[in-house]
């Protein structure tokens, strides 16, 4: 089985991330409950009229995958793999309220075509000219790691050499307004320092697009390699602790081989005790990271997390403002992600050093 | 990448019967689904045609034995049914045993719940249950939570018309890479509003029965059905010695990089679809003795898909039929209902007649097989294809 790499990104984030040469070397603070991104010029990479016509979902995603095909240097690959957790919301929202406000009258295909969920990879495959493998995966806070565990599979088993993955979520405002009724968001607007100290149900909603090269071949300017990716769409009554401690053993390593944990705490008192309990149990003598309160929450934030990882291998520099606790890394080798959202679709992913 | 991947057990719910049995005898008897709208109410109701399953949310809610406090969707319930019914095919009761996942699809997940309450969720909170099952994770999280499946790989594909069929190859690949035991893959999703004025508004839906191939042909019906197929790897047929109902052989993904949501003139995508997807399988076009194909009875698609398939097959063009003229097009869900048409072609050695068909086709010779025809069958290649340029097809073989 070959290794697989990550070769390259393109980030589009809360933060100015879209830039390569830096790495949050200024932090953005908001004090918010929704939070959008810090646009790149999307006039640099789309025609304007193109531009016109594309949700903000798309221009994020083409945008997104050009820096990071860009930063590659590769014009094409062989697949595509895409993870939506809530799709493109703004043509779903403009199509279903045209529907619903001029009974089912004078409707253009426009948004409706923009909502299918798979738009976003398609759109890439058209500008590319790529006729390889193109997948939408929309399993909520684990559908950008079906995408990267399905792009892994193909590079371990040579069936592609390139692959282009990413994570794509867009802010629709009405969705985001129903989320609020259900407290999934907060209603109160949060400081980004203090998120974690919140103390309130939801969580701060945003956007973003994390795209990442992937490859089976090594480059001298990769980032990281990747290790393993694991999901559970459940956890039953098992802790979470036991969960990892098994996951580690699968893949011969020992809690002293994480240098460090990336967690994805995002200030909802209700699901953050998962966290809350690796922090004070397995993990209470590792050095922990967290990244929400700077890029929000969305179905597909962990890849913003991924993003952070592979600049932390790649660069071995870690930023202060993601720090979760006192502990320092002697080395920054070994990385475990873990995610969730609202207790179901755990993540396990291991990055290494290349 | 070398193991078996062998097909132990299958489910389906469509427009034309509530199990497999039932959609085998519609197949035999030649008798469509499609009908008029009835279940939602829509300004086109007679402007169109669908292909409707007949049971309520509140019978499918009874048969689940679901409390009322439940927030399923209608394509929740659609899986569930299907897929306890490909467990059950598959005699499966310890579902936990083999490292076991699965693999849904859908295009509109809880739409139909959203459109039905879009405006009063403000003003009712009995309905707001609703709200976190609009994505279409919800629906496949539901499924694995009445298969009873924990800690287990559970996800979702959405490539629109093409979904489930990736349903399929992405369970393949992980039984062959030895990832998973056991995967149950399939696809599901409900007619609504919100897909019907889609699909009106693009100008391809037909206001009678639609005729795949057809010089005449008018466009497509829209149907809801959900299907499911238990995948299972040589180590639990070692262990179980179970009978098989036929093998994944073949499987390809590609995207045809032209349009949207139209296909190639000549079908570039759907060629190397099928061209790769007989590599994957190590097979030759000669070996296919039946295509079940896409087949949505667009002008565009019909034109795509039969150029395609006479690029592939040359002079030699197999048997080949429709079967959307039983179920109407069902979106995401249509290449799992198709594979399980597939593997009881191969079963009973029967080619399923494409309903319909008055006219050739003044682009090219072939013709859709017609009659309902006994024929040996070893391999039987399913097209599945979708917006975004997505071309899928799966081959299934009856034999390892």
């Amino acid at each position: 089985m070959k290794t697989v790499y990550i070769n390259s990104i393109g980030s589009i984030s809360s933060q100015k991330t879209f830039d390569n040469s830096e790495f949050l070397d200024d932090i953005i603070s908001y004090e918010d409950n929704v939070i959008s991104v810090v646009n790149p010029s999307y006039r640099d990479y789309i025609s304007p009229g193109d531009s016109r016509r594309m949700s903000k979902g798309i221009k994020m995603g083409i945008v997104a995958s050009k820096i990071a095909l860009n930063d590659a240097g590769l014009e094409t690959v062989d697949a595509i793999i895409i993870g939506t957790g809530m799709g493109l919301l703004k043509g779903f929202e403009k199509f279903l309220k045209a529907l619903l406000d001029n009974n089912e009258q004078f409707l253009t295909p426009t948004s409706f075509i923009q909502s299918t969920h798979n738009t976003i990879g398609g759109q890439i495959a058209l500008g590319l000219k790529c006729k390889g493998y193109n997948f939408t995966y929309v399993h909520d806070s684990i559908s950008f790691e079906s995408a990267m565990l399905d792009a892994k599979l193909m590079l371990e088993n040579n069936e592609a050499n390139v692959v282009l993955v990413g994570g794509v979520d867009e802010i629709g405002d009405y969705t985001a307004e129903l989320h609020k009724l259900i407290h999934h968001i907060k209603t109160e607007k949060v400081h980004s320092t203090k998120l974690l100290k919140s103390q309130t149900k939801g969580v701060v909603y945003s956007e973003g697009a994390n795209f990442f090269v992937l490859s089976n071949e090594r480059q001298n300017t990769s980032y990281a390699l990747i290790e393993a990716i694991k999901t559970y769409n459940t956890l039953g009554n098992i802790n979470i602790n036991k969960v990892v401690s098994e996951f580690l053993k699968e893949n011969n390593l020992d809690i002293e081989t994480i240098d460090i944990v990336v967690l994805g705490n995002n200030g909802d008192i209700t699901h953050d005790y998962f966290y809350n309990d690796l922090s004070a149990g397995i993990f209470n003598s590792t050095q922990q990271v967290y990244y929400k309160h700077l890029c929000g929450e969305f179905n597909t934030a962990s890849s913003f997390g991924v993003w952070l990882a592979s600049n932390i291998l790649k660069t071995q520099k870690l930023p202060e403002a993601i720090k979760l606790n006192t502990i320092e890394a002697s080395k920054y080798k070994t990385i475990l992600l873990y995610n969730q959202y609202r207790g179901e679709n755990h993540s396990l992913t291991l990055l290494h050093k290349c | 990448m070398s193991r078996g991947v062998a097909i132990t057990g299958m489910g389906i719910i469509s427009a034309i019967g509530n199990n497999v049995e039932e959609n085998y005898e519609s197949l035999l008897e030649g008798k469509t689904g499609i009908s008029r709208v009835s279940k939602i109410k829509t300004i086109h109701r007679d402007d169109i045609m669908v292909g409707e399953i007949s049971f309520t949310n509140q019978e499918l809610e009874h048969q689940l034995g679901l409390s009322s406090d439940n927030n399923y969707s209608r394509a929740a319930l659609l899986g569930s049914i299907a897929a306890k019914q490909a467990i059950v095919n598959a005699g499966i009761s310890n579902i936990n045993k083999y490292k076991t996942g699965l693999i849904s699809s859908n295009s509109v997940g809880g739409m139909d719940m959203t459109e039905a309450h879009f405006y009063d969720y403000f003003k009712n909170e009995a309905i707001q249950k609703y709200i976190n099952g609009h994505h279409s994770g919800d629906s496949s999280q539901k499924i694995a939570e009445q298969l009873g499946l924990e800690k287990s790989f559970v996800t979702t594909i959405s490539t629109a018309c093409s979904s489930s069929a990736n349903a399929i190859m992405l369970g393949a690949r992980l039984i062959k890479s030895g990832q998973l035991d056991r995967v149950i893959v399939g696809g599901v999703d409900c007619l609504t509003k919100f897909t019907i004025n889609g699909f009106k508004s693009l100008m391809i839906l037909s206001d009678t029965f639609n005729s795949p191939f057809d010089e005449d042909r008018k466009g497509l019906n829209l149907g809801e059905a959900a299907a499911f197929l238990v995948l299972e790897s040589d180590k639990v047929l070692q262990a179980k010695n179970k009978p098989v109902l036929g093998y994944v052989k073949g499987y390809a993904n590609t995207n045809d990089a032209y349009h949207q949501t139209a296909s190639s003139d000549n079908g570039d995508g759907a060629t190397l679809a099928m061209e790769k997807a007989l590599k994957v399988a190590q097979l030759s076009s000669k070996d296919i003795t039946y295509i079940n194909a896409h087949g949505t009875a667009t002008i565009n698609n019909d034109l795509s898909e039969g150029r395609a398939i006479l690029r592939v097959f040359g002079n030699d063009v197999p048997l080949f039929s429709s079967t959307k003229t039983y179920t109407g097009h069902t979106l995401a869900a249509a290449g799992a209902i198709e594979a399980v048409y597939s593997i009881l072609a191969l079963q009973n050695n029967i080619v399923f007649p494409n309903l319909n068909f008055k006219t050739q086709m003044k682009e090219f010779n072939i013709t859709p097989q017609l009659e309902l025809k006994e024929k040996e069958l070893q391999t039987v290649m399913s097209n599945s294809f979708g917006f975004g340029g997505n071309c899928s097809t799966v081959i299934f073989s009856k034999k390892q």
